[in-house]
């Protein structure tokens, strides 16, 4: 039945899915499935909430949970880090996501890693820069390169792509480069991966920075950006794996107590072996098991 | 006043819609007035309105750049947007021959009807890459204002071109029995009615370019600064809440709905100053 719900709420395409009329539509088709749940009764359901870079892996393994339980239902909602932290600590999600480390004022928390995500710098495919060492990276960042010829591209301005404050793909940059947010001289500002990915496509003289999950299987379904190696090292998902690639997170989930029944089955499943085919398609790295 | 069941239903029903609908903008005020309160608390109303450097994770809070962002984006996307609108119902409303204007307004309300991420999708991957070759970094104050022009045009266009239908053809051939040309027509007659279209149009252009959020924030840049000139990057207050609220916590949440209300305010400005420049004049042109 949550396929049907699914479908239901998914917003089409076609049609302005902001349109008042549309959603009523779909609040009145859904009120007799809801009717038949609770009358069932027979479904649990598992909210999980929190990061966008975990959401995808999460919803994937969800999915296949769902297979294998046909009367568990699983939401999968993002809305950053931080959300996942606060909904797992008051009880509104299940299980809460976050691309980052417990922080020491989170004990009440346990993270449990289910993959692992490099932080890649791209520039656009038809730039012929191909590496930048440590202190380039600062100087195109802090703006005091101002053009690429200076680390051995065209003669043209450089456009810093920065992400929107708060979010920790930007404080994970940050920390590694030694840089406070208002050192960054940005020429453009976005929010999720995805936006910064089509922005430096759309722009030969574009930088960023940006989950390399989300990069490499961009550059691989033909998006002209291209992952630049740092130090020489070239940004694979293989380095990321034997920790060599210097700015990377843990993707986890994180619960609050111990968790039990289909929450425990969840976290169980995101763990085992069998979802690596799921972590390589989305171009992460399965932890160490 | 009448007392037929109908009537009396149709009294309780109406006075029903506007309770509520009056009731549903009191909570959102009231929603947004308490998350900004802390925000007031800590930082103050001169840390918001006093400064244009906005870092909020270091305490800096100045939303000054952000107003001028939105005020700058509504107006230049209004200034490209009145002129064609405008235009262009004039030309289905009153120069084309029958079946050409049925043609025309059927395409201006397909235009009208494209969501708007669809339209901000097509200012990052069409207008960006342009304006980023002529003028780097492309994302700028510019962009948004084409953007926001092409979502408001049909706007402009549709009103003011059921404005001029209201014109019956019994005044157009009045005209033309004092021996008016048909451009004679024009100035007498469709003119004061295109004038009041005109108003009435860019008075929802204007909601609806101060509204929008998703296009702008994909095609402005959304650098907090205040911009030196059209090819500057800007944010608009919306586009600031938008990017930062699903991470932020604490002040800096609040901080956001401190820009919430400032936005509230920065429409309530524009619309009452509007309303006064539209004021009823006698000609009957100002009905917003």
């Amino acid at each position: 039945m949550h396929i049907w719900v699914r479908m239901l709420l998914t917003p089409v395409p076609t049609l302005n899915s902001d349109h008042p009329m549309l959603n009523l539509f779909r609040l009145c088709a859904l009120i007799p499935l809801v009717l038949a749940s609770a009358a069932s009764g027979a479904e649990t359901r598992l909210t999980l909430t929190g990061s966008s870079s975990v959401g995808p892996l999460a919803a994937e393994i969800a999915r296949r949970y769902e297979v294998a339980h046909a009367d568990v239902r699983i939401d999968v909602q993002t809305g950053g880090s931080s959300r996942g932290v606060t909904d797992a600590l008051s009880g509104r999600a299940d299980i809460g996501m976050a691309s980052r480390a417990l922080k020491p004022e989170e004990k009440d928390l346990t993270a449990v890693t289910i993959a692992l995500d490099g932080i890649t710098i791209i520039i656009h495919r038809d730039n012929p820069v191909r590496n930048l060492t440590r202190d380039q990276v600062i100087a195109l960042f802090t703006g005091k390169t101002v053009s690429w010829s200076a680390v051995g591209g065209p003669d043209r301005p450089v456009v810093v792509v920065n992400k929107a404050e708060g979010r920790s793909t930007l404080e994970l940059f940050l920390h590694h480069f030694g840089l406070k947010a208002e050192q960054i001289k940005a020429s453009v500002v976005i929010g999720d991966n995805a936006q910064g990915i089509k922005t430096v496509a759309g722009n030969p003289d574009a930088i960023g920075y940006v989950s390399m999950g989300a990069a490499q299987t961009d550059a691989d379904a033909g998006v002209p950006v291209r992952l630049v190696s740092l130090d020489g090292l070239a940004p694979t998902v293989a380095a990321v794996g034997d920790r060599t690639w210097p700015i990377s997170r843990p993707l986890n989930l994180v619960i609050k107590g111990e968790p039990n029944g289909h929450a425990a089955g969840f976290i169980a499943l995101a763990r085992s072996a069998q979802v690596n085919d799921l972590i390589l398609d989305l171009a992460l790295v399965p932890p160490p098991r | 006043m009448s007392r037929r069941p109908a009537d009396a239903f149709l009294r309780v029903a109406s006075i029903t819609s506007v309770a509520l609908a009056g009731l549903i903008l009191v909570a959102v005020v009231g929603v947004i007035v308490a998350g900004a309160l802390p925000g007031l608390r800590t930082f103050g109303p001169w840390g918001f309105l006093g400064s244009a450097i906005w870092h909020p994770s270091s305490g800096q809070v100045g939303a000054l750049a952000m107003v001028v962002g939105t005020i700058g984006v509504t107006g230049l996307a209004l200034l490209i947007a009145v002129p064609l609108g405008g235009l262009t119902g004039l030309a289905s409303g009153w120069l084309l021959p029958r079946g050409l204007a049925g043609l025309l307004r059927l395409v201006v309300m397909l235009a009208s009807g494209l969501p708007s991420i669809v339209v901000g999708l097509w200012g990052l991957t069409a207008v960006v890459p342009i304006l980023a070759q002529w003028h780097p970094p492309g994302a700028s104050l510019l962009a948004a204002g084409l953007v926001l022009a092409m979502m408001t045009v049909p706007t402009v266009a549709l009103i003011v071109d059921s404005a001029l239908r209201t014109i019956d053809q019994q005044q157009r051939q009045a005209t033309a029995a004092l021996g008016l040309s048909s451009w004679g027509a024009l100035a007498a007659v469709g003119l004061p009615t295109l004038r009041g279209g005109l108003l009435t149009g860019g008075v929802l252009a204007t909601t609806r370019a101060l509204g929008e959020t998703m296009a702008v924030l994909l095609v402005a840049g959304n650098v907090v600064q205040v911009p030196g000139s059209i090819f500057d990057p800007v944010r608009t207050l919306t586009a600031g809440i938008a990017l930062e609220m699903a991470y932020a916590t604490g002040d800096h949440r609040a901080a956001l709905f401190v820009l919430g209300l400032i936005a509230l305010m920065v429409v309530m400005a524009l619309l009452l100053t509007l309303r006064w420049l539209v004021r009823d004049d006698g000609t009957g042109a100002g009905y917003v």
